[in-house]
């Protein structure tokens, strides 16, 4: 929605977070991490381009919210326990 | 269980206009990681000034001026004599731009930087062409790769000229530490711009960043493809520290082609082109071990 | 305190005055002695700024928006083909809301190469949302430097000025120059403090991507800060008066224009002459006056309108040319009276390019052809003046 000119800066200064991006939305595949065969070994937080991936005690936890689908995680997984499957598929 | 082998803290947000796999990305991520939030970006057209996001929208927690193309050696130069003049202390101010941001026309306002000795530390994130206005070729696109200004054809087709040596230059310069560092290793990389940032003065940060748009690839490959130009010499990970160089990787000497073949900007190249490819990369190895070994 | 100094030496003690914080500047003639002025004000340690010799004017610039950005004070000058060069960062400056002082020497443009006086290089930049002031003294380039900060700095305004000097003329030629006390322009112009600026701890983005449906708001706020400085110029310089002592006569500065049935219209030094041109026509009879524009950005809409509903000629003396069309301040100076009733003959002389003189004699027959222009009618509206082959005789 446009902001009436009273209501902007005076020059564009960005100071809202991008995580109102959802950009899950872009998603063609989708990472599906198998937990029984996950080693906790945090590669695939550490390759994350976007930082998508939260770790809890070296549990990683993918935020479909913004997580784009690139499968960097996926390959890099040393105990392939990430699959890439068709967004939408269950 | 594995403990994370890079600092936790994460200074960008998720939300990132950035391509699915984008390598420029992980550049970002690691570089903050070594450089903490006492820090000021500064950047200049390119992938990165877009990929905050539009208006308000921001990914990045440090902040950031953006500046017009050739901009990024003058605004450092600027923003730390305002830092110096008001007293500021302790602040890293980084230059962030792309290869032709950097290499091309960003070259002369760079050179100005470093032959200053401006206290910064100038990233090139290199991704080998000019991505974000569409994958037009710059001074740093590798010898054979298409693009949409090298395109192949029956007359001409694909780059002739050999990928500026950004590296050799700034070495020319004289300045304090240089040194290239890859998606694909990001201990290294972390553990060099930390080092980087303890150094007073010019200091260059040369970061290959893959790109999957414009180098034809597949995302999910885009660290294997990081390591592969470490591991074929394509794209050696060495520090210049007071005009001394020091490879930090040997690497594991593979044939370009493993390198190559991932990447359908080359798809195109004969079996003679690709040997000469592995003719270049083999001389210019030779010569930076022996650079490392004559002590220059 | 007065001193007998040049106009480029007499910039350099506004810049120091004005407690310029960050100094980016490339050396370009006839510049260079207000960048050597202020290199040695640093070195000696008289003005404690930070100066960065940058590489390029279009480097000068950057250096000095990313440092306004940060909060510093910063001033720079150039000329002509530097100008030019920074064209583009001249508008990232306006854009980004900075009110970054410069001084230009205006000098004219290549090719042919020439180093001498013409405003080319300054009407070029006329779009780019900088305020534009016209100085006709040394004393006047060293008040205007000073008064421009806190016409700029305040945060109705917040656009970057250039102040204007003539090539030689007043860049190198020595007149006596009024130097105040650093106790009375602090006393006058305070510390810059932005309300934004770029800071370690503030997570912020300056200068960011904005689509098209929000785009048009930034640009209408900058108006907004160009059309409030107008009055805002007229309210510093009679504070500046107050303290001290003198005022260069606000956006047009009219001399003997009251009374007169035609008037010159000019900028610059050619201003200075011409005043003393009309004083020896007016003990002859002729009721002639001057009118210099002083701001050519704000244009001074309001004060030419007022003025054009009284006169019967006015003559428009441009010292550039824009190519295709007629000289700019004739252009802007019609435009302005378009809107009145009864409007005046109006002529554009192009005179002086290259630094060709414009001497008194030559400003008399342009008042006298006004004369006769604005009882006829003008064959030609523009005319060009002193070019060796055209039918008419100016000297």
């Amino acid at each position: 929605m446009t902001k009436s000119y009273e209501e902007i800066p005076l020059t564009p200064i960005s100071d809202t977070p991008s995580t109102i991006n959802l950009t899950g939305y872009w998603r063609v595949m989708r990472p599906v991490v198998d937990k029984s065969k996950c080693k906790k070994c945090t590669i695939c937080w550490k390759f994350c381009p976007d930082a998508v991936i939260k770790l809890v005690d070296g549990e990683p936890f993918i935020d479909l919210q913004y997580c784009k689908g690139c499968g960097v995680c996926a390959f890099e997984c040393p105990a392939k326990c990430i699959v890439m499957v068709k967004e939408g598929d269950l | 269980m594995g403990k994370p082998t890079i600092p936790e803290e994460e200074f960008t947000y998720p939300g990132s206009t950035g391509c699915p796999g984008c390598g420029a990305n992980l550049v970002m991520r690691y570089l903050l990681k070594g450089l903490g939030d006492r820090t000021i970006l500064s950047i200049p057209a390119c992938c990165w000034a877009v990929m905050p996001g539009y208006w308000p929208s921001n990914c990045l927690k440090v902040p950031l001026l953006y500046t017009a193309f050739e901009a990024t050696g003058a605004a450092i130069s600027g923003l730390r004599a305002a830092l110096d003049v008001k007293g500021v202390k302790d602040v890293t101010i980084v230059g962030f731009a792309g290869d032709g941001g950097t290499v091309d026309i960003g070259l002369q306002a760079m050179s100005g930087a470093a032959e200053r000795r401006t206290d910064a530390i100038y990233v090139m994130y290199d991704n080998e062409a000019y991505m974000n206005t569409g994958i037009q070729r710059s001074g740093s696109t590798p010898w054979g790769a298409w693009t949409t200004t090298t395109p192949v054809g029956s007359t001409h087709g694909f780059k002739h000229e050999a990928k500026k040596d950004i590296m050799a230059i700034m070495q020319a310069h004289r300045i304090p530490y240089a040194a290239t560092v890859s998606v694909a290793h990001p201990e290294d990389f972390v553990k060099k711009v930390a080092k980087a940032k303890e150094v007073k003065g010019f200091r260059f940060i040369h970061a290959l960043s893959p790109c999957p748009p414009g180098w034809r690839m597949n995302p999910m490959h885009v660290v294997e493809v990081a390591r592969l130009a470490v591991d074929t010499h394509a794209f050696p990970l060495y520090e210049i520290e007071n005009g001394r160089v020091r490879i930090t990787r040997k690497g594991k000497g593979l044939p370009v082609s493993e390198y190559l073949r991932f990447q359908g900007r080359f798809s195109h190249l004969t079996d003679a082109e690709i040997a000469a490819i592995q003719k270049t990369i083999n001389e210019n190895w030779e010569m930076l071990q022996t650079k490392e070994t004559s002590g220059t | 305190m007065r001193q007998v100094m040049t106009g480029n030496y007499a910039s350099a003690y506004g810049a120091k005055l004005a407690r310029a914080e960050v100094i980016a500047a490339y050396p370009i003639t006839p510049q260079t002695s207000i960048v050597e002025k202020l290199a040695d004000f640093v070195a000696t340690g008289e003005l404690k700024a930070q100066f960065i010799p940058v590489e390029s004017e279009h480097s000068a610039m950057a250096a000095c928006i990313a440092a306004e950005t940060a909060g510093a004070r910063t001033y720079t000058a150039t000329s002509s083909h530097g100008l030019t060069l920074m064209h583009e960062v001249l508008m990232w400056a306006s854009g980004a809301r900075l009110p970054i002082v410069m001084t230009n020497v205006s000098r004219a443009m290549a090719p042919p190469w020439s180093v001498w006086v013409d405003h080319m290089d300054s009407i070029a930049q006329r779009d780019t949302g900088w305020l534009q002031f016209y100085c006709q003294s040394n004393q006047e380039a060293l008040d205007t430097i000073i008064m421009a900060y806190k016409v700029c700095e305040s945060s109705a305004v917040m656009l970057p000025a250039m102040v204007v000097m003539d090539a030689f003329i007043l860049s190198h030629t020595s007149e006596p120059v009024d130097l105040p006390s650093q106790e009375l322009v602090d006393s006058f112009l305070p510390p810059y403090s932005p309300d934004l600026k770029i800071e370690v701890g503030k997570p912020m983005g300056f200068g960011s991507l904005v689509k098209p449906d929000q785009y048009m708001e930034f640009r209408y706020k900058a108006m907004l800060g160009m059309k409030a400085s107008r009055d805002r110029l007229l309210r510093v310089e009679q504070e500046f008066k107050s303290i001290f002592g003198r005022e260069h006569g606000g956006l047009l500065e009219r001399y003997m224009c009251d009374d007169a049935d035609v008037v010159l219209v000019a900028a610059g030094s050619v201003a200075a002459t011409a005043k003393d041109v009309v004083d020896s026509m007016r003990t002859k009879g002729h009721r002639v006056g001057l009118a210099r524009i002083r701001s050519f950005r704000p244009f001074p809409h309001d004060e030419i309108r007022a003025l054009a509903a009284k006169v019967e000629g006015i003559a428009v003396l441009d010292r550039s040319y824009t190519f295709g069309s007629a000289g700019a301040m004739y252009t802007e100076t019609k435009a302005s009276a378009y809107s009145i009733n009864k409007r005046p003959i109006m002529k554009n002389y192009i005179a002086g390019l290259g630094g060709r003189d414009i001497t008194p004699r030559v400003l008399e027959k342009i008042f006298e052809d006004i004369q006769v222009v604005s009882k006829r009618g003008a064959e030609d509206e523009v005319e060009w003046v002193d070019v060796a082959g055209l039918p008419r005789r100016w000297r």
